[in-house]
């Protein structure tokens, strides 16, 4: 075994100052490069909108409970490494003299918010800016709402329960304000110290309790598991899910975008380690052969192959995982100024993915036909014609479609995902090998007919019959993963364009008194605000679901349990908003009108079990009403719409008295006019979720950005790739070259040749990579990223004029040295 | 012929060790056209430091007889001896072995490893047989050969007389019991073939090597002690040239 080691790393490094090693390695190391880079970019882009996204909770993880929260949980995440932070939320009246407000007191500990800022301003309604920690002991910030209903300012005295605080600043906002309408009321901070001086907490009182953690990744998912076997009964573990689905669902998607940018990269790198092991494998025949002949074991000729095999593989993971590395960090000080912020650090596990992928592929790739070269015998230093005996098929491709499989697995780790990629991406070989055969004959019978550059390089393509099934499978592939990872990134971004415009919705108005409610309207309208519907808004509790006490049943989720016990907001409408799909049942027309029939919001349906045709019972008032579920619809809550879980038809309870609510697309600048509407109408609420959709559309621009820059990269990538795997074909191409032009054929006509046949092979592999990715990016929109996808007929053509221009300028790139080599050279060198 | 002048005719030498012997040796392949046989129930001796030419038409099964000869095949019937082994008696890496210690090669086509320099090509076989001093050995060997200053030089940039003389200090570096020529000029000019032949005899002689040539070129055949001539297989005559 010495002795072979001692050989291989001899051998190898004459190999490779001879050149000989250049395209397995070239090939290697870019796939690494590839891999790990989309590995760190995933990974770090990823993290950063994650961080992003937690500053809706102020925290990655909350806890919350009536009861205070135990220490115990506060010096376990110490433990783990984790920081926390305390907050306290209660309803209380807030006095200025003779003024008073129902406001919800945030009183937050040290350490407050975990994640995302606290702006805050000297007067009401203006830009903030970052606060840089909480409120000292004895001094409040009142929001811009309250401070105009109350009329105070900066340096008024207030009173909350017991004591006395002094205004020091406005709070303009706080990360975790939330996008539910939860807290209607204005809200302040203050320091949670000052909250005993307030003897407003007595037995009865409305107060919440909640913890706030914040910390790497990792640790806070282990932490989240250990939350969630330990914590008791009444306390609700909130995550980023739960607080905003809307960046939730951006979030999820651009994950899996970038999940399968990285299996994108994956099949590059198969693709090109694939045809560089065949070329290295073929360019060993004879060594190996030889070696034989003067003395050498099979097992020897093979250890030294493993070995050398094994030596590649490191030497080009390292190098891979530098370039990949470098690569990416060189990519996001470029888009620096577009993240706004520091990106955390990149983790080592690209490096890992990098390193098992290069030994996985190689050994996958390689190794069959290593030993296959062992089996050469050793009569082929005089016969030529006598290669390596047939092998198994098992043994040909079952490590390479195993390590492939497992490749992706790995990337992936979502079964989902990994079943539909590799089921379809098999019948897409499938169907390319066919196809190919199917060229590969017809070029045959065609080259009579056409000129003699295409007829000396359409006849190649069916005389090296098994090579150009190779590299039609190949570019097919290789072309097809770049056309999909496009088609994705295109839905992906449009979709996120649709739902985030300029004109959503930035102020909801609740409480509107049926009374004010025109001249309401009206003074919105003069102001130049775009409202939205206006829907009535009337509260009511559940309190029979088919005749059986509701608060007798079990429900499936927490949900459920909560949706049972709260009192709700309920409206009626005689028409479908345009942002509510019904999904099963009809919506009522206009005969319906009076029926008690209701429509229940999807989300609804499924945590509380429900089925058309069930009856809720519902306290309005007072009053019991009773009402048969006609339809559930599916809402875009994403919209910014006034939406409710249960609508009821036109004519049940239009009488019942009750508040309107609407929302509007304000204008930036119009803090004044806002403050003198919150004068006039008092009882209305204002609710500003201008920060919630800034905090949105951040999220979602990352992802776009990350979206974008990992596109670029793995195309970039894959071309590399690519062209590396044209490379692969160099050698055959030298020999035929040198004869046909000492057959008198000139230099052009021999290019011409080449390229006949590159863009041939990229014509109908862009083409077959255009219809895989098609029926590839349908499945991907509609199952895993669960958006519309919309047919692209353009791909067709960067299908097939792409591919074509991409094989022939990589076919040109790579046969240019070997037609530039002269023949003589060449054929003194022999075959 | 009668066949006891034959058998004489094939028998090395007598008071000399046998180097290589041959018993019955057929070989026979399956062609489209049905069971072929390339060589034809094959019996002689070689003694010690005997060279000896096999020589015949092309398709006469002279290549096919030096594979079986060398080990790098196995006949369909019939026995060989190499060094006193039974060449049939082994399998696959015993005849490798074999070869390590007993055999030299020169070929044809010169089968130089073309990632590998002159030197390196030359001290190969010295290291898979895990020779300590491979380089100085391999050096000597090509100085031997007039190479001293191309020691450095890859295949594809020595002419092809060039290429063979490497492979003529390949072949005696390891200073192999038993030399295998096949057509050792035969991809040669007039010129450079005469000057390798001149070469591969005069290192045959000093090193004590047994020769064994397969060739076209009847003037380095009648350089050989003894011609074994083949026709359709089978050997027609090995009498002595001399």
């Amino acid at each position: 075994m010495s002795r072979a080691l001692a050989l291989a790393l001899r051998t190898l490094g004459r190999e490779w100052r001879s050149g000989e090693l250049g395209v397995l390695m070239l090939a290697l190391t870019i796939a690494v490069a590839a891999l790990t880079g989309v590995g760190f970019l995933v990974g770090r882009i990823g993290a950063a909108v994650d961080l992003q996204a937690a500053e809706v909770l102020a925290a990655d993880i909350r806890l919350g409970s009536p009861q205070p929260i135990d220490d115990a949980y506060f010096e376990e995440a110490a433990r783990r490494g984790i920081r926390s932070a305390r907050t306290t939320n209660l309803l209380s009246v807030v006095f200025n003299g003779e003024e008073s407000q129902l406001t919800n007191l945030r009183a937050v500990g040290e350490g407050y918010p975990l994640r995302g800022d606290v702006m805050i301003a000297d007067e009401p309604f203006v830009p903030g800016r970052v606060a840089g920690g909480i409120p000292g002991r004895g001094e409040v910030w009142p929001d811009s709402k309250l401070l105009v209903s109350i009329n105070a300012q900066v340096g008024s005295e207030i009173s909350i329960g017991a004591a006395t605080f002094r205004v020091t600043r406005v709070l303009i906002s706080r990360p975790d304000q939330g996008g539910s309408f939860a807290e209607l009321a204005p809200s302040l901070i203050m320091n949670r110290e000052d909250v005993p001086a307030t003897e407003l907490i007595q037995p009865g009182s409305r107060v919440s309790h909640a913890a706030l953690f914040a910390g790497d990744r990792e640790k806070i998912d282990e932490f989240k598991a250990w939350l969630q076997e330990n914590k008791k009964r009444g306390e609700r573990i909130l995550d980023i899910a739960q607080a905003s689905p809307q960046i939730k669902n951006a979030v999820d998607r651009a994950g899996r975008f970038l999940s399968l940018a990285s299996l994108v990269s994956v099949l590059l790198c198969s693709i090109a380690v694939a045809m560089s092991a065949r070329r290295y494998v073929h360019r060993h025949l004879d060594s190996v052969a030889l070696m034989k002949t003067l003395g050498a074991t099979r097992s020897f000729t093979l250890g030294v192959s493993v070995l050398q095999l094994l030596l590649i593989a490191v030497i080009a993971a390292i190098i891979g995982s530098v370039i990949g590395y470098l690569a990416q960090e060189w990519l996001l000080r470029a888009i620096r100024s577009l993240l706004l912020r520091e990106l955390p650090p990149a983790d080592l596990r690209p490096l890992a993915v990098g390193f098992i992928t290069s030994v996985a592929l190689l050994a996958g790739f390689a190794l069959p036909p290593l030993i296959q070269l062992s089996r050469v015998p050793t009569i082929r230093v005089l016969r030529r014609d006598i290669g390596p005996p047939p092998p198994f098929v098992m043994l040909a491709f079952g490590p390479a479609v195993l390590a492939v499989v497992f490749l992706v697995y790995w990337v992936v780790r979502d079964v989902y995902l990994f079943v539909v990629f590799t089921a379809g991406l098999a019948i897409f070989l499938a169907l390319l090998a066919g196809a190919g055969a199917l060229l590969v004959s017809v070029a045959g019978r065609l080259r009579g007919s056409v000129g003699v550059a295409w007829r000396y390089g359409v006849a190649n393509l069916s005389r090296r019959r098994s090579e150009s099934l190779v590299q039609i499978v190949a570019f097919g592939a290789g072309i097809m993963v770049l056309l999909l990872l496009g088609l994705v990134r295109n839905d992906l971004e449009r979709d996120w364009r649709i739902s985030l415009p300029d004109n959503l919705p930035n102020y909801f108005f609740i409480n509107i008194p049926a009374n004010e409610r025109d001249t309401f309207m009206s003074e919105l309208a003069s102001r130049g605000a775009q409202p939205s519907r206006v829907l009535p808004m009337i509260r009511g509790r559940l309190v029979e679901i088919n005749g059986a006490r509701s608060d007798r049943l079990r429900f499936r989720t927490q949900d459920g349990e909560e949706f049972a016990g709260r009192e709700q907001n309920l409206t009626w409408a005689a028409e479908l908003g345009p942002d509510n799909r019904v999904v099963s049942g009809k919506w009522w027309t206009a005969e319906d009108a009076g029926k008690p029939l209701i429509s229940v919001a999807t989300e609804y349906q499924e945590s509380m079990g429900l089925k058309l045709g069930d009856t809720l019972t519902f306290d309005i008032a007072g009053e019991t009403i009773t009402a048969t579920i006609a339809s559930f619809r599916k809402v875009k809550w994403d919209s910014f719409q006034p939406n409710f879980f249960i609508v009821f038809a036109p004519g049940v309870i239009d009488n019942t008295t009750g508040t309107y609510m609407t929302s509007v697309h304000f204008p930036g600048g119009e803090a004044r006019s806002l403050a003198t509407l919150a004068r006039r109408f008092p009882s209305v609420s204002i609710f500003d979720i201008e920060d919630l959709l800034d905090r949105v559309r951040s999220v979602f621009d990352k992802a776009v950005l990350a979206v974008q820059s990992v596109f670029f990269f793995t195309l970039f990538a894959g071309l590399t790739v690519m062209m590396a795997a044209v490379q692969a074909s160099r050698d055959e191409r030298r020999y035929e070259s040198a004869m046909l032009r000492t057959l008198g054929a000139s230099r052009t006509t021999v290019l011409q040749g080449v390229l006949a046949e590159f863009v041939t092979l990229g014509t109908l592999s862009g083409v077959l990579a255009a219809m895989g990715a098609s029926i590839g990016g349908y499945f991907i929109a509609t199952r895993v990223l669960e958006m519309k996808y919309s047919f692209d007929p353009l791909v067709w053509i960067v299908g097939a004029g792409g591919g074509a221009l991409l094989v022939a300028f990589s076919g040109w790139l790579a046969t240019r040295s070997v037609i530039n080599y002269p023949p003589v050279a060449t054929l003194r060198a022999g075959s | 012929m009668s066949h006891q002048q034959t058998a004489s005719a094939q028998a090395a030498p007598e008071n000399l060790e046998v180097v290589l012997k041959v018993e019955n040796l057929t070989k026979q392949v399956n062609s489209p056209e049905g069971l072929l046989t390339i060589v034809r129930d094959v019996s002689f001796e070689i003694a010690a430091g005997e060279p000896v030419a096999i020589v015949g038409a092309s398709g006469a099964g002279k290549s096919t007889l030096l594979a079986l000869l060398a080990g790098l095949d196995t006949p369909t019937s019939g026995k060989v001896w190499l060094a006193g082994t039974d060449l049939t008696s082994l399998d696959e890496d015993g005849r490798a072995r074999l070869r390590a210690a007993r055999v030299g090669f020169v070929f044809q086509a010169f089968h130089l490893v073309p990632a590998l320099t002159a030197l390196e090509n030359v001290m190969l076989p010295l290291e898979l047989a895990g020779r300590p001093d491979a380089r100085r050995a391999a050096r000597d060997a090509l100085t031997r050969v007039g190479l001293r200053d191309r020691t450095g030089h890859y295949p594809r940039q020595l002419s092809g007389g060039e290429q063979q003389r490497v492979a003529l200090a390949r072949a005696f570096v390891t200073q192999p019991a038993v030399l295998f020529a096949d057509e050792p000029t035969g991809n040669l000019d007039t010129v450079t073939g005469a000057r390798i032949g001149e070469l591969l005899f005069e290192l045959n002689s000093t090193s004590r090597t047994t020769l064994v040539l397969v060739t076209h070129d009847n003037a380095l055949a009648a350089r050989c002690g003894r011609v074994l001539r083949m026709e359709a297989g089978g050997l027609v005559t090995g009498g002595l040239v001399r």
